[in-house]
């Protein structure tokens, strides 16, 4: 069967490859989106962190013999750790300034990071092995699925979901939504908004530490995965909506939908896809699709 | 904010930048006796892509993260002219100024109706955009890049392939981009800018058309950093997909905020001290990215106004 | 009175030997190894290749007692052509480098090529695979060592054609040794009856394979043609397994492969794999006596085909330098064309005008995990192809140099 002239089983393989990095691409555009839209912080740092996700969950794996699903868990939390550490240590002195010197200070932070790994470890990806449970593939007809693969949009999805309604439908969610519109008057009422803030930022690192240790077994352990799909990432956001969370988890899935499809009909173009709709949502929208104007 | 102080430009006295200006001068024309020329034209062409991109943040208050697209259009540019049409080193650096300021006017009028994040991020898109696009087009050899650039004879008369000679050509240019750069900040176009970005809801009040300005300071911005990189190319005899990476983009920003914002002469100290820095510890691999994060975080922390804004600030005058 | 004559004579070659010692440019030979020391091609190259730099430095000392003064720097090009070049022409201009050697990435090498000869030095390349450096970018300056692209599509890709895998579908990586690769593949396929299906440029170098691979399933090529190399080609083919690709009935044909791309994958991936290299550790006592020695330096691990290129290409230097009484690069260049080889590592050999030295090449297959006695036994010789049917024909050459 052939969809415009091409064969429907390329088409629904690619746009399943596509769906999978999408929900990488959702992965890190919600903590992103979380930290951008409840701190006023862009964190260029998500890419590297999503690295070192990878990394403690590789190191923990050769040295200390931690496995995937310990991995998991430990990971997000011992990088979270990492980053609460970094917003009360340095993020914090620049609340009062130009929003821009934490783009900087994120970006700094960033090649910190990322150099420290590379010399380190060399820029050639060290091996992960795939979990044992989720070895082999569906056979699905039109193509072979590697059943790990399909674990990952199944994971990214309901670590999605049910971010957004812990922090949509809940009242924790709603503290943290008021500390953003009114800090001095939330915490009046007796909130520790600093906290807060710390814990807010601490979950958005943890959330790209998960993307990481959910991408070792595909991607390899490898210093520079962060850095160019953090640029990738930013565009998810700001196309999202950058304060909008259900915006970055929609977007993200979306966006890994139309890059597979390009990568079908017009591969060349499938790496710029993304810029030029965030160029259009930017001038029609500037908000973003589900974003609100602060 | 604070408010917009302005002293009269007739009673402002420009002594003591004319002596820092003196002593550049006296150093990169004295200076390759002993350094390596070749080091020292790159330095002058980052530099003057550093100035370049510190008239629009510096002056103008906008970041672009995407200021790589300029150096790297104008490098494939020149590289292109000089190479398959054959052209003279001055019109092939014309050719890609005026290619690049091309690209600033196009992407400009888009970007310059959003302000602050969003015109950094939006930037960052067209970046991105002019990168995927070259690293697919032919003409730039991909990830070969342009080779074999040929650096011409200069009106048809002086051979650049010998150092010496080239080394002048670049020191032309870069002294003539300064210079420009020098006129245009202390201009009334430069003041109005300055007001801009002091207090844009004021400056709209008193009946300047904001967007026009930023879109101006935008396009010599673009045009400037294009001369940088086009000159960079003959001097490499080397285009390639570096220079339009957004790690370039990030580069800039960091020379620009070590040697200082807002100052004249810091994107240069800022450009020499990274290329230095780039160059001597070139065999130390991953530390360069390490040293310059460090510098970066260091810089936002506790040293938000660079080295020769440090400078001025003790002398109490603008350097 | 004779006696006297022939002292006097033996006095005067003693005073010319010591003088000719002044034609080495500031008295000392330097040798400068360029390569990719921390990304994908770090194994293959990298550390190892000084490590088999000095090995020929000593080893050429000690059985030619010469009395050169030699250096060795090195430094990593990060396989980027704009900071290989500028290392070259720093290493040139200031650190009174004589002679580059090694340079994997094409694309780098390219560009050192071209400023060796802007510069009339010399650059003796094992890394590169581009069959241009010997072709239509050769100059009299460069001399192209090991194996290039033309060697390897004539090696496995002939051989591969022949058994039956007549419909290709190419995955390419992007830059200079992907497209040459590619097309002296081409080449081969359609001259020896095959077809070419479809291709697909890979991002250099590229993680995730996974949507590339899809498309060379849906072609329904009989072989999937891996024009690329290190980190590049693990990842093609541990994906492959992952999608099922050769349960479907196709394969992979890895068309450069090194022992340590083999040793990462692991027998169970990498058995039955058609690969052609010229040179193994195994193959002969000489060779195993080399990389034992070089392991022993390197923890253990094996010689790859390019450092020992880079080891048998440093001798070859030095003994054309001695002979030819100077480090002049064009001077040497000559000289290394004079002078036959005959190399503990490769085997009878010469360097031809156009640059490329020949010797002969092996058709391997990677053994079974039960046919190996233990780690980097891994290759069972199918066949030799023999020095001069193994490189393109001069006659066939695009080097302006060839006289035709």
């Amino acid at each position: 069967m052939e969809i415009f002239g091409i064969p429907s089983q390329a088409l629904f393989g690619q746009l399943l490859i596509g769906l999978i990095n999408g929900s990488f691409y959702a992965l890190l555009s919600l903590g992103l989106a979380v930290i951008f839209g409840l701190l006023n912080i862009i964190n260029f740092t998500h890419g590297a962190q999503y690295m070192l996700g990878a990394f403690v969950a590789y190191l923990g794996l050769t040295k200390l013999g931690i496995n995937y699903w310990v991995a998991l868990v430990v990971t997000p939390l011992v990088v979270g750790a990492t980053g609460m550490l970094i917003e009360r240590t340095m993020l914090k002195q620049l609340y009062k300034l130009d929003h821009l010197y934490g783009l900087l200070l994120t970006f700094g932070l960033a090649l910190i990071i990322q150099g420290l790994f590379r010399h380190e470890f060399g820029s050639s990806g060290m091996p992960y092995p795939v979990p044992e449970v989720f070895k082999g593939a569906y056979n699905t007809g039109f193509m072979f699925l590697p059943k790990y693969r399909a674990w990952v949009i199944v994971a990214s999805l309901v670590v999605c979901l049910t971010t957004w309604y812990v922090i949509e439908r809940t009242k924790l969610g709603a503290y943290l939504r008021a500390a953003t519109e009114n800090p001095s008057l939330v915490q009046a009422f007796g909130i520790n908004v600093p906290r807060m803030i710390t814990l807010t930022y601490g979950f958005g690192v943890g959330l790209a530490a998960f993307a990481g240790v959910m991408a070792a077994p595909i991607y390899q352990v490898n210093p520079t995965m962060g850095a160019d799909i953090i640029i990738v990432v930013f565009a998810v956001v700001v196309i999202g909506g950058m304060g909008s969370i259900m915006g970055a988890i929609l977007t993200g899935f979306g966006l890994g939908l139309i890059e597979g499809l390009t990568k079908v009909f017009y591969p060349e173009a499938s790496s710029t896809v993304i810029f030029i709709i965030m160029t259009i949502v930017l001038l029609l929208k500037p908000a973003g699709l589900f974003g609100t104007q602060k | 904010m604070t408010t917009v102080s302005t002293p009269s430009l007739k009673s402002q006295s420009f002594t003591h930048q004319w002596v820092a200006f003196a002593i550049m001068v006296l150093v990169l024309v004295i200076a390759p006796i002993w350094v390596y020329p070749i080091f020292l034209m790159k330095v002058m062409c980052f530099a003057l892509f550093a100035c370049a991109f510190n008239l629009l943040i510096g002056f103008g208050g906008l970041l672009s993260f995407g200021h790589a697209m300029f150096l790297g259009t104008a490098g494939y540019a020149a590289a292109h002219a000089a190479k398959v049409w054959g052209w003279n080193p001055e019109l092939a650096v014309l050719f890609a100024t005026a290619c690049s300021g091309l690209l600033a006017l196009v992407t400009g009028m888009l970007a310059i109706r959003r302000q602050g994040i969003y015109f950094a991020m939006i930037t960052l898109a067209f970046s991105q955009m002019v990168f995927f696009f070259y690293l697919q087009t032919p003409f730039t050899g991909g990830e070969d890049g342009i080779q074999s650039v040929p650096r011409g004879q200069l009106f048809g008369v002086f051979d650049l392939s010998d150092n010496s000679a080239m080394y002048v050509f670049v020191l032309a240019i870069f002294l003539a981009g300064f210079a420009l750069i020098w006129r245009i900040i202390y201009s009334p176009f430069g003041q109005i800018l300055k007001a801009i970005r002091e207090n844009q809801d004021r400056a709209i009040s008193l009946g300047y058309d904001t967007d026009m300005f930023k879109l101006i300071a935008f396009v010599i911005s673009g045009a400037l950093a294009g001369t940088a990189g086009a000159t960079k190319s003959l001097v490499f005899q080397l285009a390639s997909l570096t220079d339009v990476h957004w790690s370039m983009s990030g580069e800039v920003v960091l020379m620009t905020l070590l040697g200082g914002l807002g100052t004249l002469f810091g994107p240069v100290v800022g450009a020499a001290v990274i290329v230095s820095m780039q160059n001597y510890l070139a065999q130390f691999g991953a530390w360069v990215t390490i040293i310059q994060g460090v510098i970066f975080v260091i810089c936002v922390l506790a040293f938000r106004r660079g080295i020769i804004g440090e400078i001025a600030h003790w002398l109490k005058k603008p350097l | 009175m004779k006696r006297k004559l022939l002292s006097l004579a033996a006095l005067a070659a003693c005073a010319f030997a010591g003088s000719a010692q002044a034609q080495i440019s500031d008295g000392i030979v330097k040798i400068g190894v360029l390569n990719d020391m921390s990304g994908l091609y770090s194994d293959i190259t990298g550390p190892g290749s000084v490590t088999a730099a000095r090995m020929a430095v000593e080893d050429y000392m000690k059985s030619t007692k010469s009395t050169l003064k030699v250096e060795i720097v090195s430094a990593d090009h990060q396989n980027k052509p704009d900071v290989g070049s500028n290392v070259a022409r720093q290493w040139f201009d200031t650190d009174k480098v004589d002679m580059i050697a090694d340079v994997p990435t094409s694309s780098v090498g390219l560009a050192v090529a071209k400023i060796a000869s802007d510069k009339g030095k010399l650059h003796v390349n094992s890394g590169s695979a581009t069959a241009d450096l010997s072709g239509k970018a050769c100059n009299a300056n460069t001399i192209h060592w090991a194996y290039d692209t033309w060697m390897l599509a004539n090696g496995t890709g002939k051989a591969i054609v022949k058994s039956g895998g007549n419909t290709w579908f190419f995955l390419t990586a992007d830059y200079a040794f992907g497209h040459a690769l590619e097309r002296d593949t081409e080449a081969v396929v359609n001259k020896n009856g095959g077809r070419v299906v479809g291709k697909v440029r890979t991002p250099f170098p590229t993680q995730d394979f996974s949507s590339f691979l899809l498309q060379a399933q849906a072609s329904k090529a009989k072989i999937i043609g891996l024009a690329n190399a290190g980190g590049d080609t693990t990842n093609s083919i541990k994906q492959a397994a992952e999608f099922g690709i050769t349960k479907g009935g196709q394969n992979l044909a890895g068309l450069l492969v090194f022992l340590p791309d083999v040793h990462s994958l692991g027998l169970n991936i990498a058995q039955g794999l058609m690969l052609t290299e010229t040179f193994y550790w195994d193959l002969n006592d000489n060779t195993r006596a080399f990389s034992k020695r070089f392991a022993a330096a390197q923890g253990g691990k094996m010689p790859s085909m390019v450092q020992a290129g880079v080891y048998s290409s440093v001798i070859h230097y030095l003994k054309a330098v001695d002979a030819a009484k100077t480090d002049d690069g064009t001077k040497v260049a000559a000289k290394m064309k004079e002078l036959p080889t005959d190399d503990p590592i490769f085997g009878k050999g010469s360097v031809r005008p156009d640059g490329r030295k020949i010797h002969p090449a092996y058709l391997f297959e990677v053994k079974k995990p039960s046919e190996s006695k233990g780690p980097y036994d891994y290759y069972k010789l199918v066949s030799t192809i023999p020095a001069n049917e193994a490189f393109r024909p001069l006659a066939e050459s695009e080097c302006p140099l060839v006289k035709k």
